[in-house]
């Protein structure tokens, strides 16, 4: 089947794709987005977070066939043309990055929580987080950098 | 396979009408692991989400009219305070990203009997809420505790479709308590939900993840009524006996027909049961006696 959406400000028509496929395989190997990651294909793991109609969702668990006419962000639709998105500056400085497998989710899911909460406490942070995984850096970089963009966000609003 | 992409209700019952075998997929955080892991291949997907209808509530003559389409989040946000235990149980679905796309009404098509929205629905009002399902024949209207019919199976018929489901506004205090590894993201070991209702001197009970279907206690629901009648208690608001607590708690554990499995054993889970009845028990009855009308309350056990 034919689906048509909009990733990242841009239209895009993908033809071919399987009824069952997953949004994050027609992101991955249709649209030339690797961006979002997969790991888990059981929406455990967060890799693949993607904005869906401004909403933070599992890319492996949308169908690409209810993307139809919907709008997306994926992480690569974060930064500007030049700089990069003070959340993912903020995940370098801070040492949030290793195998950065879990990144582009969570970079996207803290995206969306210093959308809504300017300056998030500790258990909104973990609460906003709890749906993404990450195996190397024990978290505590993790939110670190999450503060970080806050607090620059902060500034720059000032 | 087909993906069947109806842009109305009518649209939509028409081609489960006509295609029953067709796979409605809401939220999809059931279907799409499944799909995934090669688990099922139906001959169509029936994607619901293009249906605004479905992602309506309202309130209607006393009673609430939910959509089947609508996400927990919104649920949380939109109704947590009419509903206090479903949003309580809404709020442990799995993370942010399950409860931006999750349904109650999936929950309802899967029926697993660790769905976390089965226990709060059943405890809802006096015979617990109401499921409205339709088809291209007809709308059915099915009380919840006959809406599920084994493990994984509810009364729905091959044509039809969950409209929306009916539930009473809290008039009284609800809690949900669940036991799982860890905080978030975690399948129920199991599930336990209470709720007060004062008016009409009625507790309200669900459980699940203990039994081949969520269930009901209601020998400890009319136990416990009976009790607290019969004490005075629903006027007085006076403390709880602690043998009636203890009591209920017994009752709600032997209701549960649990199994052994990989998340608990039998046992634990009649243990686990009981306290968390015991536990729910006594925080709802607190909120009775501080008198607040609809309390939304959080807590985890
Ligand atoms: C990581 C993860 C964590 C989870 N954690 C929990 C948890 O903590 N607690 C819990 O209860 N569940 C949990 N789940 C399971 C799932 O999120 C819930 O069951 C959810 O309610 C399903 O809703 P959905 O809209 O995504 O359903 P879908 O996956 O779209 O559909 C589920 C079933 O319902 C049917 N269906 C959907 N809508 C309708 C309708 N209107 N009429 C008839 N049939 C319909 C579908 O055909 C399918 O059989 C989790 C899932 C994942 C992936
Ligand atoms: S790949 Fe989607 S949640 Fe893990
Ligand atoms: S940096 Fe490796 S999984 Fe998070």
């Amino acid at each position: 089947m034919r689906v048509k959406c909009t990733v990242n400000g841009e239209k895009h028509e993908i033809d071919d794709v399987w009824e069952g496929e997953s949004l994050l395989y027609a992101l991955r190997e249709r649209m030339g987005l690797p961006g979002s990651k997969n790991a888990c294909e059981q929406g455990e793991c967060g890799s693949c977070t993607v904005y869906l109609d401004q909403t933070p969702v599992c890319a492996c668990l949308v169908a690409a066939g209810q993307a139809q006419d919907r709008d997306i962000v994926t992480v690569e639709g974060l930064a500007g043309e030049e700089k990069l998105h003070p959340v993912q500056q903020a995940f370098l400085e801070a040492g949030a990055v290793q195998c950065g497998f879990c990144t582009p989710g969570l970079l996207v899911a803290t995206h969306d929580l210093l959308e809504r909460e300017e300056q998030p406490s500790d258990p909104e942070i973990r609460e906003a987080l709890a749906g993404n995984l990450c195996r190397c850096t024990g978290y505590e970089k993790i939110l670190d950098a999450v503060k970080l963009a806050a607090s620059r966000k902060a500034e720059a609003a000032t | 396979m087909e993906f069947l992409r109806p842009a109305t209700w009518a649209e939509a019952l028409a081609a489960k009408a006509e295609h029953p075998d067709a796979l409605p997929i809401a939220g999809g955080t059931d279907v799409m692991v499944e799909l995934n892991f090669d688990v099922k291949r139906p001959p169509f997907l029936l994607d619901l989400t293009r249906v605004t209808e479905l992602a309506d509530w309202a309130p209607d003559g006393g009673m609430l009219r939910v959509g089947a389409g609508v996400t927990y989040s919104r649920l949380i946000s939109e109704l947590g305070d009419q509903l206090p235990g479903l949003a309580m149980a809404s709020r442990t679905v799995g993370s942010p990203q399950i409860r931006n796309r999750g349904t109650v009404g999936g929950n309802l098509g899967s029926a697993s009997p660790a769905g976390d929205a089965h226990p709060p629905l059943l405890a809802d009002s006096e015979a617990g809420a109401v499921v409205e399902a339709h088809s291209v024949r007809g709308t059915r209207f099915i009380p919840i505790s006959e809406f599920y019919v084994g493990v994984k199976r509810s009364a729905l018929e091959p044509d039809e479709l969950i409209a929306a489901y009916w539930l009473r506004p809290a008039a009284g205090p609800q809690q949900f308590s669940k036991i799982g590894t860890r905080n978030a993201m975690v399948i129920s070991v199991t599930a336990f939900a209470i709720a007060l209702h004062p008016a009409s001197r009625r507790v309200g009970t669900g459980f699940g993840s203990a039994a081949p279907t969520p269930r009901r206690a209601t020998e400890a629901e009319q136990f416990l009524s009976d009790e607290l009648t019969a004490s005075g208690r629903w006027e007085s608001r006076a403390e709880l006996d602690p043998a009636a607590v203890a009591q209920f708690g017994e009752l709600v554990a032997a209701a549960a027909s649990p199994i052994d499995d990989v998340r608990g054993t039998a046992s634990y889970r009649r243990h686990a049961l009981s306290v968390m009845a015991k536990r729910t028990l006594v925080w709802s009855w607190s909120d009775f006696r501080n008198a607040r009308p609809a309390p939304n309350s959080r807590r985890t056990a």
